[in-house]
């Protein structure tokens, strides 16, 4: 084509010439996407048409049916009650709800970690902040699956198993007058029992609680308004268990607790964590820790030294200065990564068949997958569980961003 | 892992076609080597030894079938599969045959799409317990805990074993047969169960396999044997009639030794059939007339297999029991080479 746009001339002003889509720069940019975009379309189209015209041709279909039949498997973690009569569909959201737990737990542990290495790292203790390097360097160059396998092979190897608690003289014994026992299966506690009356004391903790959070808001407005200090922590911590423990001797103990205890092969009774989520849960939790352990550095670092003097010059302990002046102003910095943080953990949480742990990839995109063969289907749920949950973590925290952003007034 | 999994799903869409139309024997010979799916270790059954080269039950009928196809006992390449990955890998045809103790179901047979080509251990699913536990009986396991693999019949059979029984139990799934092992004698579970075989194989080679025993249970049928994919009949063939060659020759008294020339010694027209020495069978299978013979000077007749990877010479020790040759008065039988 051998035409240029020529500023003048009759056909001058907006006239639009075809080959000015590849000519004109107003335009280029333009051309060349719809090119891109074209191409991806139809090389979509073919790889998804040669996908359903080979399983045609294989005889295979695809067919979402087998989510209604029975799944003929048990699975050890219920959050919800699963029986081996119920259905593939069922166990899928059994193993959602176990990958949404241990997500949850990695999650909340690994940002105090995190939170607690990182601040540390910049000690002027020389020795914490050579420890705090070493455990960031380590936890961190090494894959998280080989933690998951030592934490797990640990666990299991150096803890007494159920039955050594036996006989007249056991080799292992229960901890905090017969009430917790920590085996090779799993940790087993007291669970608490709800009575009659039992709501009174649930009521006197839900008061506690937003009690304290009252003497919060009344500590920092005394601060605020009058530069009065009113001591918190102590009457918290009064407020925290005084009533509870109070409404609790006065209703007649409507809580009880219910301990385990060592029936047949294991403790029954009580409340159990799995060997294998404290596994998971706990590799988790210190890999990822490290990671946000460097971020909330990172965030520290990029408040400026001024700050932390100007705060010291006002006569603020230093612990103040890092809760009140320093890591409010590094939050901003610290929770973007920390998101891609929390999605990792959510999916390094699919490697839980390592130790056992029944996740939404053991049980839908393992054991039904095998049992029925439907790969794609199943592969394809898979993802779009994924994506959903981290699309939802991202959705949270972007509106907790959005509230700890600098706002211009 | 979720990777693998959809990778190993795009690559069945990917490459079914492909697969299942072309005829596996000429890939096979192009390759000149056959790809054998096999486990990741299992004593006597399946596993590299010291020098590295495959040895095991399951490994003899790969060979055979190398020899018979390509000549060389040793021109094959072993693909280690978990109970997991073996069906995505046959399906995909990243292997040309599974021989990795798998059990012939209907929903594998028909809704997997995979063809049995025979039984080569007829076996049941059993359970091992430390000794020091006391158990005696299958039926004592109210509230154990039980590993097992996943991906394989034996969680099912487990499921329906406790369900019918009216106990509950805790699973704890595992990969591979040498994690659950691991986890086993530490100590992490109190039963493991898989098939009686595997039972045997793997308590040999615990430190001290005294201090567990395997329970008198036999909780489902478990008929173990070498499969290939659905729609390649005449691999499907070649297959079939190696594993009933090894089966036939113990039956004719054809050895691993006599096999070079009892084809001219022997009167038995069914001996000189299988051997090659007369008719055309061979022929038929789009091989030479030799293949069979060539099969069996690998690692000798079904017997000869049985007897010097897990026989009671071996350290594993199984008996003969219900896999003696049906003359004997056991399951192990062949169609007839004619
Ligand atoms: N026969 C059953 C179970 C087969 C199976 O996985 N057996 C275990 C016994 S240990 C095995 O071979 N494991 C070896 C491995 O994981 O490579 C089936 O076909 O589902």
């Amino acid at each position: 084509m051998t035409t240029i746009t020529e500023p003048s001339g009759s056909d001058s002003t907006g006239a639009f010439k075809l080959s000015m889509l590849l000519n004109d720069t107003r335009y280029r940019a333009l051309t060349f996407q719809f090119i891109a975009l074209v191409a991806i379309i139809a090389a979509m189209a073919f790889i998804g048409g040669n996908l359903v015209r080979n399983l045609a041709e294989a005889g295979l279909n695809i067919s979402y049916d087998f989510l209604g039949t029975q799944a003929g498997y048990d699975i050890n973690q219920q959050p919800i009650p699963f029986e081996s009569t119920d259905t593939h569909g069922r166990a899928a959201i059994v193993g959602l709800m176990n990958t949404l737990i241990v997500a949850f737990l990695a999650c909340v542990s690994a940002t105090v970690i995190g939170v607690i290495a990182g601040v540390l790292r910049l000690s002027p203790n020389w020795l914490v902040r050579k420890i705090m390097s070493f455990y960031v360097e380590i936890f961190r160059n090494v894959p998280v699956l080989i933690w998951i396998l030592i934490i797990f092979s640990v666990l299991i190897n150096a803890t007494p198993s159920p039955r050594d608690f036996r006989g007249e003289n056991p080799a292992a014994s229960m901890w905090f007058f017969d009430s917790f026992a920590i085996t090779n299966r799993g940790m087993y506690m007291p669970k608490p029992e709800f009575g009659p009356g039992a709501w009174f004391v649930v009521l006197a903790f839900v008061a506690s609680i937003i009690g304290i959070f009252a003497l919060r808001r009344y500590a920092r407005n005394e601060l605020f308004d009058k530069g009065r200090v009113v001591p918190i922590l102590w009457p918290s911590v009064a407020l925290f268990f005084v009533p509870v423990i109070l409404v609790q001797l006065i209703m007649g103990s409507p809580i009880s607790l219910e301990y385990p205890a060592l029936k047949g092969f294991n403790f029954q009774g009580g409340m159990g964590l799995r060997g294998s989520l404290i596994a998971l849960w706990f590799a988790l939790a210190i890999y990822t820790g490290a990671f946000i352990a460097e971020n909330v550095r990172a965030g520290i670092l990029a408040v400026s030294k001024g700050q932390t003097e100007a705060a010291g010059a006002l006569g603020m302990r230093p612990g103040r200065i890092m809760s009140l002046v320093v890591l409010p102003q590094a939050l901003r910095v610290i929770i973007p990564p920390l998101i891609s943080q929390y999605l990792n953990i959510t999916k390094n949480s699919s490697l839980a068949i390592a130790v056992g742990y029944m996740d939404l990839t053991g049980t839908l995109g393992g054991i039904t997958l095998l049992q029925t063969g439907r790969a794609i289907e199943a592969v394809l749920m898979l993802m779009m569980f994924y994506l959903i949950i981290s699309l939802g973590i991202s959705f949270f925290m972007n509106i907790y961003n959005n509230a700890m952003k600098l706002k211009e007034r | 892992m979720k990777k693998s999994v959809f990778f190993g799903a795009l690559t069945v869409a990917g490459l079914m076609a492909g697969a299942s139309a072309a005829a596996t024997l000429d890939d096979v010979k192009a390759r000149g080597s056959l790809n054998c799916g096999v486990t990741t270790g299992v004593p006597g059954f399946a596993e590299p030894d010291a020098d590295g080269v495959w040895k095991g039950f399951d490994v003899a009928v790969c060979r055979a079938v190398a020899a018979a196809v390509l000549g060389d006992g040793s021109a094959v390449t072993f693909v280690p599969t978990t109970g997991k990955t073996r069906f995505t890998a046959l399906a995909s045809g990243e292997i040309d045959m599974l021989a990795r103790n798998t059990t012939w179901t209907f929903s594998r047979d028909v809704d997997l799409k995979f063809e049995f080509v025979g039984v080569n251990y007829y076996d049941g699913q059993g359970f091992m317990v430390p000794a020091e536990l006391g158990v005696s009986s299958a039926t004592e396991l109210d509230g154990a805990t039980v590993c097992i693999q996943t991906g394989t019949t034996t969680e099912l059979n487990l499921a329906d074993f406790f369900r019918s029984n009216g106990m509950s139990y805790e699973p704890v799934p595992i990969e591979t047969g040498a994690e659950a092992v691991q986890q086993f004698t530490a100590g992490a579970c109190d039963v493991y169960t898989t098939d009686r075989s595997a039972l045997a194989a793997q308590r040999a080679n615990f430190d001290t396999p005294s201090d567990y025993v395997v329970l008198p249970e036999i909780v489902s049928k478990e008929p173990l044997g070498p499969l290939v994919r659905h729609g390649d009949n005449e691999w499907g063939d070649i297959v079939r009639w190696t594993l009933n060659a090894l089966i036939t020759a113990e039956e004719l008294g054809v050895t691993a030794a006599n096999a070079g020339d009892i084809a001219g010694s022997s009167n038995n027209p069914e001996v000189k059939r299988l051997l090659g020495a007369e008719g055309s069978l061979g022929e038929m299978l789009g091989l030479d007339a030799e293949w069979a013979k060539r099969a069996i000077m690998v690692e000798g007749n079904y017997g000869e297999v049985f007897e010097n990877n897990i026989g009671e010479g071996t350290q594993i020790a199984l008996p003969r029991g219900v896999n003696a040759k049906w003359t004997d008065g056991g399951l192990i039988y062949s169609p007839p080479f004619r």
